[in-house]
């Protein structure tokens, strides 16, 4: 591909420093945003992807929380190696981020107007006048109306969707490449969910900003990303294009992920179920760490960690039985050959 | 049918009083639940569904009166709850038991799984020391955990063994009714769905009857016999759970359905806009509660309360449109 990575995360490790001492959260992340498109990444509780957002963002409550190995480019800089004053020019600026709480991201102290100017301020030595236009165009461009009278508002005014677009429009003013958007609509009710998802593709669309989104659900998924990144616990165990990844997933745990969501479409007689639980961070040592819960496991799935394949084009796989597949794949058609 | 239903719900409503001002006086009450009715039959599972504030939760605890409610009447068995004694009512519950959303917070830290799942037995007076212990490991197999884990703290499980151990805890007294209130919506998918299959396991075998409230329609699907959905306090419709999926008849019903995102890429859906967001319950609308944010809104929906009417056999629904 000529398109060069808007963001490029190569080897990510981040760890945390407990009692017990080190404790990986996250390990071998790695994967690249291009310009303008949706990436989902997916897991469940305990996967380690808002420790991937964060890691990205600066953001790891340090202590206890350190990047210990890898690297992460935004447009060819590694960011990792910068200090805490550029790093407060790239945040907000160039990369922004959305969270799950709307309720308890927005300060209850200070106006919806205010809040929005300071975004503006921070990086921009404009006049007050200029930066509260930008305001008001941004609120406009999240779909929110009366907007002179919202600028006044306090946050409790609001009702959770309206602070959630608030929190997109602060996010948005200082026109970022990258907008990280950590379970954005886990809070919300599914009408107002719905609401939000649409106003996140038209932003893609309308401003070509990149969206990182993270969530538990795969519904989302579907509904708004164009390619999804499957995290189980701390590493990415399958990487592929939407339609690859919901039609023909290749690793065990995507594979039950998918068989395990309630289908709305029809009444089904049993759910399908994953056994057993999301082992400890740090308590797998070695093998695959969906070995305990996994249905296909092998003997040497429990010994050696499997490597992550590339099947065909933009489709990685983290597990031993595609390069078995693979093998008999290169085999058959060295046969045909024949 | 002809036998006696379970549980029979009239008029239901609960007011709570808006405290305010200089000594907290009242200054003006949410309906919280505003004039709701259904029956459930003995062994179904009955789902209240809806989206934050429409009430759902609140009718969950009016059902075990852990609410009084303002007006209105919970037949159980036939009998009105509400004009029970304290004590009359305390044996009653032992026949009407909560699984609760939070398994973090609905198990108390510093007690033993052993004494969480005794408690039920010794406050009823059920069975000697023994069969208590008895029952306790006989409970813990049946929602598929082991027995050694009747010694451990509920900081020592993961989200879906602690939700175990609190629907354990609502079977210790054999109950006929189970208010499961929002029960998986914590848990992960994979979690979730080991939950939904133990529960429905456990209805065949004890034969039990869930009230099962929830605000996912795809969970809700799976799960229930007949439901009801809830909107500001109201319940717009009520149907046979099949039907409803097959040919919603509210406005709102509709919106909700087509809200939910569908985890497969390939499917393009006519989404039903809705507008706004939920007015206030303290200051609902005129007329029919959903008329600000309805897309087939008449004038009479602004004044007149829409009235519930069977529209097919089983099939009930609020709504001016379905007059005739």
């Amino acid at each position: 591909m000529t398109i060069k990575p808007l963001l490029q995360v190569k080897n990510l490790k981040t760890s945390f420093f407990t009692d017990d001492g080190e404790v990986p959260a996250v390990e071998d992340i790695s994967f690249n945003v291009y310009p303008g498109e949706i990436v989902g990444i997916v897991g469940e509780s305990g996967s380690g992807k808002s420790v991937t957002s964060l890691s990205i963002m600066g953001l790891l409550p340090n202590p206890p929380g350190k990047v210990t190995g890898g690297e992460i480019y935004l447009n060819g800089k590694n960011i990792l190696q910068f200090n805490e004053k550029q790093m407060r020019r790239v945040r907000g600026n160039e990369l922004a981020m959305i969270f799950q709480e709307p309720m308890t991201s927005l300060n209850p102290l200070f106006t919806i107007g205010n809040q929005l100017m300071e975004a503006v301020l921070i990086h921009n030595k404009w006049p007050k006048k200029k930066a509260y236009d930008r305001a008001v165009e941004m609120l406009r461009l999240v779909g929110l109306p009366r907007h002179e009278e919202l600028m006044n508002a306090y946050p409790h005014e609001l009702s959770g969707g309206m602070r959630q677009r608030v929190m997109i429009a602060m996010a948005l003013i200082c026109n970022p490449k990258v907008l990280i958007a950590d379970e954005p609509t886990t809070a919300l009710d599914v009408t107002i969910q719905a609401q939000i998802l649409q106003l996140i593709k038209e932003i893609n669309e309308k401003l070509k900003t990149a969206v990182l989104l993270i969530t538990h659900d795969l519904g989302v998924v579907a509904e708004v990303c164009e390619r999804v990144i499957v995290m189980y616990a701390g590493k990415i165990v399958e990487e592929g294009d939407v339609h690859t990844i919901f039609q023909n997933p290749q690793h065990p745990y995507t594979k039950g992920l998918l068989q395990s969501i309630p289908d709305i479409r029809k009444k089904e007689k049993r759910l399908y179920s994953i056994p057993g639980t999301v082992p400890k961070p740090g308590s797998v040592k070695k093998g695959c760490r969906f070995y305990s819960r996994c249905n296909v496991r092998m003997p040497r799935c429990l010994h050696d960690q499997p490597p992550y394949y590339t099947t065909e084009e933009n489709h990685k796989v983290r597990c031993w039985l595609v390069e078995k597949e693979g093998e008999e794949r290169e085999q058959s058609t060295i046969t045909t050959s024949q | 049918m002809s036998s006696q239903p379970l549980l029979q719900v009239n008029d239901l409503r609960k007011e709570f009083p808006i405290k305010g001002g200089v000594f907290g006086r009242e200054i003006g009450t949410v309906q919280a639940v505003n004039g709701i009715s259904f029956t459930v039959n003995k062994g179904e599972t009955f789902s209240l569904v809806g989206e934050s504030g429409c009430g759902k939760s609140t009718t969950g605890k009016l059902l075990l009166r852990l609410h009084e409610p303002t007006g209105g009447e919970v037949l159980f068995e036939g009998e009105n709850i509400y004009t029970f004694s304290k004590e009359k009512m305390r044996k009653t519950r032992r026949d009407m038991q909560m699984v609760f959303q939070d398994p973090f917070a609905s198990l108390n830290p510093r007690h033993t799984i052993e004494k969480i799942l005794t408690e039920p037995l010794i406050v009823h007076g059920i069975g000697t020391k023994e069969e208590r212990k008895e029952k306790v490991e006989h409970i813990l197999d049946v929602v598929g955990m082991r027995k050694e884990h009747k010694k451990r703290y509920p900081h020592q499980f993961s989200g879906g063994q602690r939700q175990r151990i609190g629907i354990a805890r609502a079977l210790m007294t054999n109950p006929k009714l189970i208010v499961a209130d929002e029960p998986v919506s914590a848990l992960d998918v994979s979690i979730q769905s080991q939950v939904l299959n133990l529960m429905k396991d456990l209805q065949q075998e004890f034969e039990l009857t869930y009230i099962f409230i929830s605000h996912d329609l795809g969970v809700v699907r799976y799960i229930s016999d007949r439901i009801g959905v809830m909107y500001l306090g109201h319940m717009v419709e009520l149907s046979d759970s099949e039907e409803l999926y097959r040919e919603p008849l509210h406005p709102y019903t509709k919106t909700l359905l087509s809200a939910v995102p569908i985890a497969d890429p390939t499917v393009k859906r006519e989404r039903i806009e809705i507008k706004g967001d939920l007015p206030s319950p303290s200051n609902p609308p005129s007329g029919c509660v959903f008329h600000t944010r309805c897309n087939a809104c008449m004038d009479i929906c602004k004044v007149e309360k829409p009235k519930m009417k069977q529209f097919r056999p089983g099939h009930y629904v609020a709504c001016h449109l379905y007059n005739d």
